[in-house]
């Protein structure tokens, strides 16, 4: 049976899966005092800033509005005042610009959306709307990388989609804010697919779920007999499968020619939490201001799952799983693979924050560095098939040309090469300088 | 027996001749016809290999200057900042022309959150590198324009004049320094300046390129510049301007009048190498950049955090 799954072929590692909050349902979380709102959620450009100090808003209303093309709306996850925009640290290390909203108990939502819980099936918007209202409702994508959602459905001229590709995989270890929304959302996310392929007018939809979340699978695949095209496909434990090339390698074996985007090979891919938040905000006009996010980690005493309205401080969440333990060494914004250690937890949950891991102080150190040996590892795990002990080495002397040569802007940051290094070189960290000064190179040239 | 060597000495004494004839003609052929003063000011250079003037060695400075003094007849733009004036002049005397006396300049680091001025407020365990530190987040002590303390200046000096001190977790440059801007680039935050060495070695600059609201930086660190314009006020050579809440001082404009000094909340204006003032008991250090953080760091050395 295993051997028959589908995967990606080139790279991978496996590392302890850990999902230790797998069977804790999503709850929904109180909601904070006061709640700090990032102006910069999605990738591109931040929001441009619609509220001043002393307006009231309410649930749902647009409090930032997405400019330039890659750029998201922004909508207000409470109802209450603006008390305050400045800049406050978010989970880059940095301050920066966002609002802070001294929150109203009760909840009054902006006109126009559909609070209740029942479900809407029918689909009557056409393709230009569906586009518009996930436009207007700030979607993003939600496995992290927070791309503008409608700006993948706009298919460039001359490029046509032939599958949609849903991401269910949740390869990271410790999460499972993904695998709670398919058991708990499961009807909603399907709509969300097919209004997704009426968006992008394409007849499959492929969702791709590894092999360690067998409820899930049966669950989907249970519900997807009454939706025409959608295909549940199981695929093998593989780190990083949640990567979008390597999840169009293992469910179509197709492979992305390096430096394109999917759309090139006729695909499109998305997350299952962006499915349900186009669902909610096609069928119900509701702006995405909430997301499942993960609370773990070895020493959490309630590992849990919570439906988190953007802007809670992450102390809230750790509140709610019942504290933070004693020997917490590091609190990471996502997964122990791709995440980044927060410095405070008073740091807001945003758009893009899957889950919130607690590391022991012994697991949280990074190990003694040492020569690199030769070894290759990193080369044989690498998914891209780039060799980043080399590409390491070229950054450290600065040959950033050289380094577009060997390919650096392919690199998924993915970690998989740091995570296997036996003599714990930061190669990520190098990739990730890497990346950024080649990219600063690129722009200059334009 | 004889018949052999002689067969021998005559067939390599042909094939070398002949291979002489031709790499003769090959070398005329080729041959590169370069100014012989390139050596000349080659040989004065002091052949740091650096890069400060800007070229990639002191060779190609060389041929720069020579190239400059046939077209333009001057050596404009062109400094060797580690041979200083000396070098520029004898340079210049080989090729016939004068050059404008400069004042050498030295790197000054514009930070002072030192462990005891800017506590630690998170741990660090990564790669020891300031451009990684960067990527990650605002600092241990949390000031996201100040020093990392994790030392790529250090790394990219060639003349051994800068160094970490353990003391304070800051840069110290000491006289050895050239100017030769390596730091300067290496920094991920540009904290380092190149400044005039000033008269008697005298400086007095804002260490500090904070450009947040006074409270927040006030927040992270206690010798930060909050912008309040005090000094900008007190100022009677307009040497200072005010730009996103931090004071900058123009070392050109400025007359080392000192007053600025006295003036600044924060005591983030830094006075190099003056004379001891008679109302203050402070003595005066000669080569210690960062004399008050060396006073505060005295007192409260016991507190250091690990």
């Amino acid at each position: 049976m295993m051997k028959s799954l589908k995967t990606f072929k080139i790279g991978g590692v496996h590392p302890e899966e850990n999902k230790r909050s797998a069977n804790a349902p999503i709850q929904i979380l109180p909601f904070p005092k006061q709640a700090i709102i990032p102006l910069g959620q999605n990738l591109g450009a931040p929001s441009k800033l619609l509220v001043k100090r002393g307006d009231e808003v309410k649930t749902g209303q647009l409090i930032g509005s997405g400019e330039s093309f890659i750029s998201a709306n922004l909508h207000s996850p409470f109802t209450g005042k603006v008390s305050k925009v400045d800049d406050f640290l978010d989970s880059s290390g940095y301050r920066r610009p966002a609002i802070v909203i001294d929150v109203q108990e009760e909840d009054i939502w902006e006109d126009g959306i559909d609070t209740s819980a029942a479900i809407k099936r029918e689909i009557t918007a056409d393709r230009q709307t569906i586009i518009d209202t996930i436009k207007s409702c700030g979607i993003v994508g939600l496995g992290g990388a927070t791309f503008p959602t409608h700006v993948k459905l706009m298919v460039p001229d001359g490029k046509k989609a032939e599958f949609l590709i849903i991401n269910g995989v949740e390869c990271e270890p410790y999460l499972t804010s993904d695998h709670r929304l398919m058991l708990e959302k499961g009807e909603e996310m399907l709509i969300g697919i097919q209004i997704l392929m009426k968006a992008l007018n394409v007849e499959k939809a492929i969702v791709g779920i590894e092999n360690n979340k067998p409820d899930a699978i049966n669950h989907l695949t249970e519900l997807a007999k009454s939706f025409d095209g959608i295909q549940i496909q199981a695929l093998k434990v593989k780190y990083p499968q949640g990567g979008e090339k390597q999840l169009i390698k293992a469910t179509l074996n197709r492979e992305v020619p390096s430096g394109k985007l999917p759309i090139e090979v006729g695909c499109v891919v998305s997350n299952v939490g962006t499915a349900v938040a186009v669902y909610e905000a096609v069928q119900k006009n509701k702006p995405l201001i909430e997301r499942v996010v993960t609370v773990t980690g070895k020493a959490v005493k309630k590992p849990s799952n919570f439906m988190v309205r953007v802007g809670t401080p992450v102390q809230q969440l750790l509140d709610a799983a019942e504290g933070l333990p004693e020997n917490t060494g590091k609190i990471i914004n996502g997964g122990p693979m791709m995440g980044k250690a927060i410095t405070s937890t008073e740091v807001p949950v945003v758009k893009g924050t899957s889950g919130i891991l607690l590391m022991k102080t012994e697991e949280s150190r990074r190990k003694t560095l040492v020569n690199c040996i030769r070894c290759s590892k990193c080369t044989t795990v690498c998914p891209m098939g780039l060799e980043p002990f080399l590409l390491g080495k070229l950054v450290k002397m600065e040959r950033y040309e050289d380094s577009m040569k060997e390919r650096i802007m392919d690199c998924i940051e993915c970690g998989s090469c740091h995570f296997t290094c036996p003599s714990s070189l930061p190669l990520l960290d190098y990739l990730r300088l890497g990346k950024q000064r080649a990219g600063q190179i690129i722009r200059s040239r334009k | 027996m004889n018949e052999v060597i002689l067969f021998a000495l005559l067939t390599l004494g042909l094939l070398g001749t002949v291979a002489a004839v031709i790499l003769y003609f090959v070398a005329q052929k080729f041959k590169v016809i370069e100014d012989p003063k390139i050596d000349l000011v080659d040989d004065v250079l002091p052949k740091a290999n650096c890069g400060g003037c800007g070229f990639p060695g002191c060779r190609a400075f060389a041929e720069a200057l020579v190239k400059s003094a046939n077209v333009n007849h001057s050596l404009e733009g062109l400094n060797c900042p580690v041979g200083g004036n000396d070098t520029m002049k004898s340079a210049a005397a080989i090729l016939g022309l004068e050059v404008e006396e400069k004042d050498p300049l030295i790197a000054v680091i514009r930070c002072n959150g030192s462990k005891v001025n800017s506590p630690a407020k998170i741990d660090y365990d990564g790669p020891s590198t300031c451009a990684f530190a960067h990527n990650l987040y605002a600092g241990e002590g949390g000031c996201p324009f100040g020093c990392l303390g994790l030392g790529d200046c250090v790394v990219s000096c060639d003349f051994d004049a800068i160094h970490i001190n353990p003391e304070t977790g800051l840069p110290e440059v000491n006289e050895k320094c050239v100017a030769c801007g390596a730091c300067v680039k290496a920094c991920p935050r540009s904290i380092i300046e190149l400044r005039p060495k000033g008269k008697k070695d005298r400086r007095i600059f804002v260490s500090c390129i904070n450009q947040e609201k006074g409270g927040v930086a006030k927040k992270n660190c206690a010798v930060a510049c909050i912008g309040c314009s005090k000094c900008f006020k007190v100022c009677p050579f307009d040497a200072i301007t005010m730009n996103n809440n931090l004071a900058y001082i123009d070392p050109i404009k400025c007359k080392l009048c000192r007053k600025c000094v006295t003036e600044c909340p924060t005591n983030a204006i830094h006075e190099i190498n003056f004379p001891v003032r008679k109302v203050k008991t402070e003595t005066s250090e000669e080569t210690v950049e960062t004399k008050k953080t060396m006073a505060v760091s005295h007192d409260n050395s016991n507190e250091n955090p690990a």
